[in-house]
């Protein structure tokens, strides 16, 4: 354990070497922070409705102003934050989790079965991601769940498809060779030997992937498909604003500004780490 | 007379392909010694990887074991199960390989590796790192301790080649099959690699397969000799008997082209004319006639089968025999 931890303090230092990986660190760490103390930050009750208050602009009480129904936009914001981790990283980690058991499976498995699975990831990815939710919203309606298993279902083939590439060329390599004469099982050969050749490659493809989560659900919620309508979502938000661009504009900044934010800083971080975690790169830096 | 530890029985393998059978190795026979180094010597594409693998049982899924017994210890490998010859990999037969910029796993250090590969070992982390380091300072790598918490990227071509050497003896193996180890490296490391085997064989009296296609490697450092050609045995005995009395025209040939053999200054370094014939089309007779200068009308019908000439000298040449000298 003491191992790991050196390993992680170096990926961190590693990364916050690079002008761009700081920048993403913080930003992440900014929005996880905030997600995490969200109930702590809160000025407001982010569901708490205030018809008196309707429609401001941004001022002291209300730094963000307040939407049509007198909610502070601010502490909307923050928990929409929650939301969004909510859904991408279960959604990311449950997808990465299945495509790399599943990948790897085709790739180090009999021929039929790999080509059993290739067939079921190109028939997910098939479908359209936004379609697909269509329809699973229609059959189950709206919920925080539904979005996290038709994220989930439609990355895992992304992730499958990389570990599966990643075991094919590793099988045939000479070291793997080497450890199946040392008298290697495959457990052994796929645990101790694959594991940490793929999962790195995977983590960095996470870590890029969490924004695109985070905007899918922004998008789901936008068309009313995501999270149901108290419950604070950076897309709701800017559906809410986009209705009342006329009347104030800061709704629209609350929710659009998140997201940005969000991906920018999920992408300088994924593409820092993929720099860092890469042993052969790691000398050289 | 020792006992036998490996031994190779009228092998043949065959590779499966479009164009039909690839008759890779045919009537293989040979046998290794307990605490013996023998050296197989021939061109690329003369079996000998072939034979490695089928050896430790690791062959292409198109491999086809047509006839024969591989026998370690009187067991037949060939008959054995996965799982007893999972068990007899990296504990009683290990292998270095060919390139050791490749067989070490980049990601894991080396001290993870050789954690690793004592898998089958109950004793606690830390005695199996002290092992792992003194192996390590066996093979000759300074401040082993240290080193152990380094990733494969920080070491040198002849560095690595000597960790997958201390991973290989590590179980102290019965027979250690050495795959060519010194063909990566340069003149000066393989010298160093050779002596360093030389010492630990003596140490841990291991049997060494040795595979190699540079004949003064084998010379210094083997018992015995096994020339292949094209798949088949075709010439085997005491080294001193093969270099001095090659009875082989393949073996004088390739003792002629040696560059540690030639005494004169030339402008073009000597080879065989002719190329290996193809192993899915085998012609009849003699494999080595068409690139053979003593070749002889029998050459073409029938095949020289590898006959004793003398105690522990056996050559597959009808110019051995009585009858082509009539």
């Amino acid at each position: 354990m003491e191992k790991s931890r050196s390993e992680l303090g170096q990926i961190v230092v590693g990364v916050s070497r690079d002008p761009l990986g700081l920048m993403g660190l913080i930003i992440v760490g900014t929005i996880v922070f905030c997600a995490i103390f969200a109930a702590l930050i809160v000025p407001y009750d982010p569901v708490g409705m205030n018809i008196k208050d309707r429609l401001q602009g941004p001022s002291f009480s209300h730094l963000l102003g307040t939407d049509q129904l007198g909610r502070d936009t601010f502490s909307r914001v923050i928990m929409g934050g929650q939301v969004a981790l909510k859904v991408a990283l279960p959604a990311v980690f449950g997808a990465m989790a299945i495509g790399l058991t599943l990948g790897m499976i085709a790739g180090y498995g009999p021929k039929w079965l790999d080509n059993l699975l290739m067939l079921f990831f190109d028939t997910i990815r098939s479908f359209p991601t936004v379609m697909f939710a269509l329809a699973v919203v229609a059959l189950v309606g709206p919920s925080l769940q539904t979005v996290v298993v038709v994220v989930m279902a439609t990355s895992i083939p992304t992730y499958g498809r990389v570990a599966r590439t990643q075991t094919l060329t590793l099988r045939n390599s000479e070291f793997i060779l080497a450890e199946r004469s040392m008298g290697a099982s495959m457990k052994r050969i796929l645990g101790v030997h694959m594991l940490p050749n793929i999962i790195g490659v995977l983590a960095v493809l996470a870590a890029m992937d969490i924004p695109t989560v985070i905007a899918l659900e922004a998008g789901l919620s936008f068309l009313g498909l995501g999270v149901k309508p108290p419950t604070p979502s950076w897309g709701a938000l800017l559906k809410d604003g986009y209705s009342l661009i006329r009347q104030t504009p800061w709704l629209v900044v609350g929710g659009g500004l998140p997201i940005i934010l969000a991906t920018l800083g999920f992408t300088f971080l994924g593409e820092s780490l993929r720099d860092v975690v890469d042993p052969k790169l790691r000398k050289q830096r | 007379m020792t006992e036998t530890l490996l031994e190779i029985d009228r092998l043949s393998v065959d590779y499966e392909t479009a164009r039909g059978d690839l008759k890779a190795l045919r009537d293989i026979s040979f046998d290794v010694r307990k605490g013996e180094i023998v050296g197989i010597v021939g061109e690329s594409g003369c079996g000998k990887s072939t034979l490695i693998s089928s050896i430790l049982r690791l062959t292409a899924p198109n491999t086809r074991f047509r006839q024969g017994e591989v026998r370690f210890k009187g067991q037949d490998l060939l008959q054995a199960t996965e799982r007893q010859m999972r068990d007899l990999r990296g504990a009683d037969i290990s292998i270095v390989f060919q390139d050791p910029m490749q067989t070490h796993n980049p990601v894991l250090t080396i001290g993870q590796q050789m954690l690793d590969i004592q898998h089958r070992s109950k004793d606690s982390k830390a005695d199996k790192l002290a092992r792992a380091a003194k192996m390590l300072g066996a093979v000759g790598i300074p401040d082993p301790e240290a080193r152990l918490a380094q990733f494969p990227h920080e070491f040198s071509g002849g560095m690595r080649q000597r960790i997958a050497i201390a991973m290989a003896l590590m179980s102290e193996p019965d027979l250690l099959i050495a795959d060519e180890p010194t063909t990566a490296l340069d003149a000066t490391l393989e010298v160093q690699i050779i002596e360093r085997l030389q010492e630990l064989q003596q140490e841990f009296d291991c049997a060494i397969l040795f595979i190699s296609h540079h004949l003064g490697v084998i010379a210094e450092l083997c018992d015995r000799v096994v020339v292949m050609y094209a798949g088949a045995v075709i010439e085997s005995g005491d080294v001193r008997e093969i270099f001095h009395d090659p009875k082989h025209p393949y073996t004088r040939r390739l003792i002629d082209c040696d560059p540690g053999h030639i005494k004169e200054r030339a402008r073009v370094l000597p080879t065989i004319p002719g190329e290996v014939p193809d192993l899915a089309n085998l012609p009849g007779g003699c494999i080595f006639r068409d690139r053979c200068e003593q070749a002889m009308a029998r050459c073409a019908t029938d095949v020289p089968p590898l006959t004793q000439l003398k105690q522990g000298h056996h050559a597959a040449c009808w110019l051995n025999h009585e009858e082509a000298n009539t």
